[in-house]
């Protein structure tokens, strides 16, 4: 296996409160350096609550956002972002709202001829045909080529999007929350068709989303962040059935789940850190009951924990055996 | 064309607009009139007056044809202001979209720079222009277009920030598109609607500006004939012959009135939110129209709905958003009301305490009782005491039902103040202890902040605050944890059940997470097309559902610790609440489904606690199921 997408280091900081002559009144580190590889053909689904940080690093992924410092390389070529058409080619986005995400004064032939004109050239003639084929591989018909945007549903609209990006040709998809604005029944179709697609053209996927269920059905490995860092990293089948990051374990044991009783597993009402002033050690100390002093310190690294074999890696000093209970 | 008939629907703007035409045609078929030279002077014929032979409306100080320099002058004048408004449009609009569409130092140049335009008064700043460019129409022109840039700038850089910052941009950036063809092709269709909006309010403006400067003598030079030049000329003679004064002046009048009433027709048309009704004003409550007697109330508890019908008028098309749903729910019970967007739960919700926007909403049937008192079609004093105190609501975006302006402990305090008389201090230590109630720390400290310094799960508990600061007996919960992180929604249900446990209050908790319903939720119904088409205690349905929707709604849901898997999916999509087919609304997508199915009206039947509105049911509802 090869390595579709490599990230070193990297990390995003915003300045907040601008000044002209002096620096900013404080700065919001909202990816903290975060080194990860996605395997060709592999969906690593990445978790977290909202203002965690995974929408900075999607966009950063594909260009829209630049890394503050770091290295992201596709395909072994680190991302040139000055190009718009050659990273476009190497790396694509799926919106989480699939309305806004479509401009509401173009049809949608237009929206889908953008790519194949801009980044692959294509004469009419190539665009049409292409257009064809991909809309028969997302289960869209024809005719709606020419309609406009807001005459289709959620789902029908992410299916557009999701061609879109198929359009590009690239082969790893960055997929932001890409069914949290459909109705159950119609993000199940979605995903079925995400799964479809990857196994037929051999696509790399980095799913973001905020449902642990979702993640756990279609990622192959599942990374959680917790305010901009990267606390766990496992196959998708552990992480939640025996997490080892207590966050993790909150985040699993919050989930409302068929047949399980009504439980606030913290028992109190709890905040996230403050951005403006992040604790010094682990962010999840102050929410953490196994957190000691060396938690509130440094912030621990990711790593295998010592004396295990395997690839789960999680940033604990104080990692949960399987099955240990600390919550509720 | 939607555009035109808007446009004519609003009578003032389509007398402006028969005017302006009228006008516009005088203008261009002006040299083909039967007129006499506007120019040739005639001393020994001065200040004749109008009406008399030869001359309709007179001659000017120099025997000058008056009607015929009108003519002249107001086609020149519509052509100077026109142009000098589409200079406007066209050079302000640039100017805002590339600040708007680049943002940072880009913008902040440019429109430090518009600015500056703006601080001097637009007077001085034409004359300053023309004073440096000498007087002439064109150079008339040119000033008054160059003073209303800003005005075009600021406007269009406004609406783009907005649109650059869409979605769509994005993803036409990762399709390839350079920052050009961006502006062009993503941002200009969306802006036009405003650069046409700005332009029609201006329009008049510019003409009265243009003919400022010809007035003052900077615009038009003699002989030839503008509105304001015929005013400044004939200023001398204003008291001895005002007739020459007149003509022209009323002339402006006229085309600005029509511009102006034509321009605000034109921008209640294409505004998209006066479009959506924003400008017709919402009666307090729901409009009710019964087409039927009173139901009486087929079972006991808190709140009782009884056949309850919403429907949504607009224009011929009627949409069924609610169609004879009845539910009960009983004191310190939870009752789950779970369906897809679009089934009717929300609208149910809001139609009890006549909350559903009318016009376009209107109650048509059924009764919703709250302790032997029928709220549907009560008078708006009677629903308004009962709003918040016995009846309260939370809803799911709690930073969109909290005034932004006011302080939580303020607003907690109005909630309680509204119902009931107490000192304001009181009212302020009842805040503070509703916000204890709810599990808030340091409740003193929070109750002097403003909602947008909380995170959402904290203002969802002041959303929830608000509504027990009455004490009510029934809440009203639509999808209160849905915009909400899992570890906080798990606080918030956990709290509600909390609070219904303490105070014996009757929750209706609207959602689309079976998860949620099946750990909050005593009993469940489940929506689909503006009805009920199933119900029971929670733990039967979820175990055993007898709806084939039910049943396959519930498998699409992917539950943790199942590890990778295909999911199930329900294919096509639901119906339109407009064009509801015979039947079952689901038969088109269920399996199940024959020819029966697709006539007649299937009724909601059931045993005991249980009820299914199907056929050919997934599981038999007997007595000992329920």
């Amino acid at each position: 296996m090869s390595t579709a997408l490599k990230l070193e280091n990297l990390s995003k900081t915003f300045e907040v409160g601008k000044r002209m002559f002096r620096p900013p009144k404080a700065m919001v580190h909202a990816v903290r350096p975060i080194t990860l590889e996605v395997e060709k053909g592999e969906t690593l689904g990445i978790v977290g609550e909202s203002g965690c940080g995974k929408s900075t690093l999607a966009r950063m992924l594909v260009g829209l956002l630049d890394p503050t410092e770091g290295v992201i390389e596709i395909d072994g070529a680190a991302l040139d972002n000055a190009d718009p058409s050659e990273f476009g080619k190497k790396i694509q986005y799926v919106f989480q709202d699939p309305i806004s995400s479509l401009n509401p004064r173009k049809s949608i032939k237009q929206v889908m001829e953008a790519p194949l004109k801009h980044l692959h050239g294509m004469d009419k003639v190539t665009r049409d045909a292409r257009i064809r084929e991909i809309f028969a591989s997302v289960n869209l018909r024809e005719e709606f080529l020419e309609r406009y945007p807001h005459e289709f549903s959620g789902g029908q609209a992410q299916r557009i999007g999701i061609a879109r990006a198929l359009a590009a040709d690239a082969s790893t998809l960055i997929l932001d929350e890409p069914v949290s604005a459909l109705d159950v029944s119609v993000q199940a179709q979605v995903l079925n068709l995400l799964e479809k697609l990857k196994s037929d053209l051999g696509l790399t996927y980095l799913f973001i989303s905020h449902d642990l269920a979702v993640v756990e059905a279609i990622s192959t490995r599942v990374a959680v962040l917790y305010f901009g860092t990267l606390v766990e990293l496992a196959q998708a089948e552990d992480i939640f059935r025996a997490p080892k990051h207590p966050y993790t374990k909150l985040l699993a044991s919050s989930a409302p789940v068929v047949g399980r009783p009504l439980t606030n597993p913290e028992g109190k009402a709890t905040d996230l850190p403050d951005p403006l002033n992040p604790p010094k050690g682990c962010a999840f100390a102050a929410r953490c009951p196994k957190a000691t002093d060396i938690c509130r310190q440094s912030p621990p690294p990711l790593a295998v924990p010592t004396g295990e074999a395997g690839a789960h890696q999680v940033a604990c000093y104080h990692p949960l055996e399987e099955g240990e209970q600390i919550f509720g | 064309m939607t555009f035109l008939k808007l446009l004519i629907r609003n009578r003032l703007a389509a007398a402006g607009a028969v005017v302006m035409a009228l006008v516009l045609l005088l203008a261009l078929i002006t040299p083909i009139l039967p007129l006499p030279d506007p120019d040739v002077t005639n001393t020994s014929n001065r200040f004749v007056k109008p009406f008399s032979e030869g001359h309709l409306l007179g001659t000017d100080h120099l025997g000058r044809d008056l009607l015929a320099r009108l003519m002249y002058g107001t086609r020149l004048s519509l052509a100077v202001g026109i142009a000098a408004a589409i200079f406007a449009a066209i050079f302000g609009a640039a100017i805002g979209i590339i600040a708007g569409y680049f943002g940072g130092k880009t913008d902040n140049i440019i429109m430090r720079g518009v600015d500056m335009l703006m601080a001097f008064p637009y007077i001085l700043l034409a004359l300053a222009i023309v004073a440096a460019l000498g007087p002439g129409l064109t150079n008339a022109l040119i000033a008054v277009a160059a003073v209303n840039i800003p005005f075009f700038a600021r406007n269009i850089r406004g609406v783009t920030v907005g649109i650059a910052h869409k979605e769509f941009v994005d993803a036409a950036k990762l399709a390839g598109e350079g920052h050009l063809r961006i502006i062009l092709t993503e941002i200009l269709p969306n802006v036009i609607p405003v650069i046409v909006i700005a332009m029609s309010t201006t329009i008049g403006w510019m003409i009265l500006e243009t003919a400022g400067l010809s007035f003052l003598g900077l615009g038009s030079q003699p002989p030839q004939a503008d509105l304001g030049s015929m005013l400044g000329e004939a200023r001398s003679a204003l008291i001895t012959n005002p007739h020459t004064s007149i003509v022209p002046g009323v002339m402006i009048l006229i085309i600005v009135m029509a511009i102006n009433l034509l321009g605000d027709g034109v921008r209640d048309a294409l505004d998209p939110r006066l479009r959506s009704g924003a400008l017709t004003r919402p009666r307090p409550s729901t409009a009710v129209a019964r087409t039927s007697e009173i139901p009486k109330p087929r079972e006991t508890g808190t709140m009782v709905l009884t056949d309850l019908e919403t429907q949504f008028h607009v224009g011929q098309r009627v949409y069924k958003a609610v169609s004879k749903v009845s539910l009960h729910v009983e004191p310190g019970e939870c009752l789950g009301v779970i369906g897809e967007s679009g089934s009717g739960k929300s609208v149910t919700a809001l139609s009890i305490m006549g909350l559903v926007a009318s016009p376009p909403g209107v109650i048509t049937g059924g009764s919703a009782r709250y302790d032997e008192t029928e709220l549907i079609g009560a008078p708006y004093e009677k629903l308004r005491r009962y709003r918040g105190d016995k009846v309260a609501y939370i809803f799911q975006d709690p930073l969109a039902t909290l005034h932004p302006l006011y302080t939580v402990g303020d607003q907690l305090c109005e909630a309680i103040r509204v119902h009931h008389k107490v000192s304001k201090k009181e009212a302020w230590q009842r805040a503070v202890a509703l916000l204890k109630q709810v599990r808030i720390p340091n409740a003193e400290g929070r109750a002097k902040v403003y909602p947008h310094e909380m995170s959402g799960g904290m203002r969802q508990r002041v959303g929830i605050a608000m509504a027990l600061a009455n004490d009510p007996d029934v809440i009203i919960a639509d999808e209160p944890t849905t915009a909400l992180d899992v570890t906080v929604q798990a606080q918030i249900l956990a709290l509600l059940n909390d609070l219904r446990k303490e105070r014996g209050l009757s929750i209706i908790f609207i959602t689309h997470d079976f998860g949620v319903v099946a750990q909050l939720c005593d009993r469940v119904a489940v929506m689909y097309a503006g009805r009920i088409v199933e119900t029971g205690p929670t733990q039967a349905v979820l175990d055993d559902a007898a709806h084939p929707y039910t049943r396959r709604l519930i498998a699409c849901v992917p539950e943790l610790g199942e590890g990778r898997r295909e999911l199930h999916a329900i294919p096509g999509l639901p119906p339109a609440v407009d064009k509801l087919p015979a039947g079952c609304a689901f038969a088109p997508r269920c399996d199940k489904a024959d020819a029966l199915c697709q006539v007649g009206t299937i009724e909601l039947e059931g045993n005991g606690t249980r009820a299914v509105r199907c056929i050919f049911p997934e599981t038999k509802l007997s007595e000992d199921v329920a």
